[in-house]
């Protein structure tokens, strides 16, 4: 027993205390934390004007009276729909490596690079979620927006859009959670997150057990953060409805 | 609601049987659950783990894996009586996989280093390693000590000893950043498109490197000279075998002979 114990401790202070080897993972949490918050934001962004356009088209096409812009809201509902499907329909890692390699080709900031491609990924994901939750509400909020004599815009403002977020809440914690263990793939274009921080250590110790479990656990102790603090949101909403 | 019930277990029971049986074969790159080898008894096998990025030591060629590294491996595999296997794998997973056992040896032209030498057996020397430094034409960058200047960022493959070098040397000191690849390949790819602006890597990989992409050139001066050796577990018994095979194969000149193939000196 005592000799793990000794092999446990050189182990440890091999990968992390030499060197200062544990500053590479300290480094890269902040990556990964700054990639995830930037991707969420765009995220959230797009997926807002997407569902929005996608849920107007799906609720309110045939009530439109005027040709043209039911037209042009027929095609920027394809163009969402394109996006939806290429981006959902291709691996997060390929768009990573096509936005650094193909799309912004130019550009010396992988970690901004990382953040917008994860961003757009999200998007989709987030659209989705969003667009079911304003599908879910039930017909009578519109009408009773129409009948307090709301144009959709302010229906949507004022009645619809305050009870989808409370709905999606859950969904929307989900997607973030994702999307942070998403960004471990961002080594593929040399961001150093927090995996391949795991990874340059490993390279530099041989031994695979020591980075990839403190890795793992670290992912695992923020998940968990954010579990704990979107519940606390959850509850202080429902709360604030009784 | 009975029957879908039963349904559903049905399926999640096939479901779960399927993935069991996928569990017990096959073994690519990272190296499955194999529990073979190891033995020092009945060996006819050597696997050889490689990371066929890096032209001409190792690379695809029409799906097949060649190269210097794999025709010096078979060489010595021919002389010892075994059967060579190739495992292709992330250059910086090589020396984990020789550590766990998962290959018998890491053939990749690796440098011979003390910090390496901590974990890892090397053979005897079988060629010489060059590391120099690629920049894109009319670069400012014009030798290496102009690399200290300019807090330039470096694109390197991860854990190789170009990575070493610049990350003890310049990064170490805050002199410039590091960019860590996962392939050689696209360390070039890195250096074209400007997100970096030096690569650090062998010289004959270099030499390919710039071949094949446009507007790259690779510095007079070398960055470093050491010499490459085959990586053996700890303590493993192939290291004197595979030495002694590598004493007749340059007495013979099967290695130069190998190394002039590959690589032409203008």
């Amino acid at each position: 027993m005592g000799t793990y114990l000794d092999d446990f401790k050189a182990q440890f202070i091999s990968n992390f205390v030499n060197e200062g080897r544990w500053r590479y993972l300290l480094n890269g949490l902040g990556n990964t934390l700054r990639i995830t918050l930037m991707a969420l934001v765009i995220g959230i962004a797009i997926g807002i004007v997407i569902a929005v356009v996608r849920s107007t088209y799906d609720k309110n096409y045939e009530a439109m009276r005027s040709k043209g812009s039911k037209i042009l809201l027929r095609l920027v509902d394809g163009i969402c729909r394109i996006y939806l499907t290429v981006i959902r329909g291709t691996p997060v890692v390929i768009q990573l490596m096509l936005f650094y390699y193909v799309i912004m080709v130019t550009s010396k900031n992988s970690i901004l690079i990382a953040a917008i491609c994860f961003g757009l990924n999200s998007g989709a994901y987030v659209a989705e979620i969003i667009r079911g939750g304003i599908m879910s509400i039930d017909n009578g909020q519109f009408e009773a927006g129409r009948s307090l004599g709301f144009g959709y815009i302010r229906t949507m403002q004022y009645i619809i859009i305050p009870q989808v977020l409370k709905n999606i809440l859950p969904s929307l914690a989900n997607e973030f959670i994702v999307l942070l263990k998403e960004t471990s793939v961002s080594g593929y274009v040399a961001v150093m997150d927090l995996t391949k921080a795991g990874d340059i250590i490993r390279g530099t110790t041989f031994s695979a057990l020591m980075p990839l479990m403190a890795v793992a656990l670290i992912y695992l102790v923020m998940v968990m953060f954010f579990t704990k603090l979107i519940s606390i949101l959850e509850r202080k909403l429902r709360d604030g409805q009784r | 609601m009975k029957k879908a019930k039963k349904f559903l277990a049905l399926l999640l029971v096939a479901i779960m049987a399927v993935s069991m049986s996928a569990c017990g074969t096959d073994s690519t790159e990272t190296g499955g659950n194999a529990a073979e080898e190891t033995g020092a008894s009945e060996q006819t096998t050597l696997i050889m783990g490689t990371s066929a990025d890096f032209a001409p030591y190792e690379y695809y060629d029409n799906d097949e894996i060649v190269g210097i590294d794999v025709e010096v491996a078979q060489a010595i595999a021919d002389k010892l009586g075994y059967e060579l296997e190739i495992m292709d794998m992330d250059f910086s997973s090589i020396l984990v996989a020789l550590s766990t056992g998962k290959v018998d040896m890491g053939i990749a032209a690796f440098t011979v280093t003390e910090e390496r030498q901590k974990s890892v057996d090397f053979t005897d020397s079988y060629g010489v390693s060059t590391q120099v430094v690629i920049v894109k034409e009319g670069s400012e960058i014009t030798d290496v000590s102009s690399l200290q200047n300019g807090g330039y960022s470096i694109a390197v493959q991860l854990s190789s000893i170009g990575d070493s070098y610049v990350t003890d040397d310049l990064e170490a000191e805050g002199l410039c950043t590091v960019d860590r690849y996962n392939k050689a390949t696209d360390t070039a790819a890195a250096l074209t498109a400007g997100k970096a602006d030096a690569v650090v890597i062998d010289q004959e990989v270099a030499k390919k490197l710039v071949e094949n992409n446009e507007g790259l050139t690779i510095l007079e001066d070398a960055y470093a000279v050491d010499e490459y050796a085959i990586t053996l577990q700890k303590g493993s018994a192939l290291t004197e075998e595979i030495n002694g095979a590598l004493e007749d194969l340059k007495a013979d000149g099967t290695l130069q002979a190998i190394f002039d193939k590959y690589i032409t000196t203008e």
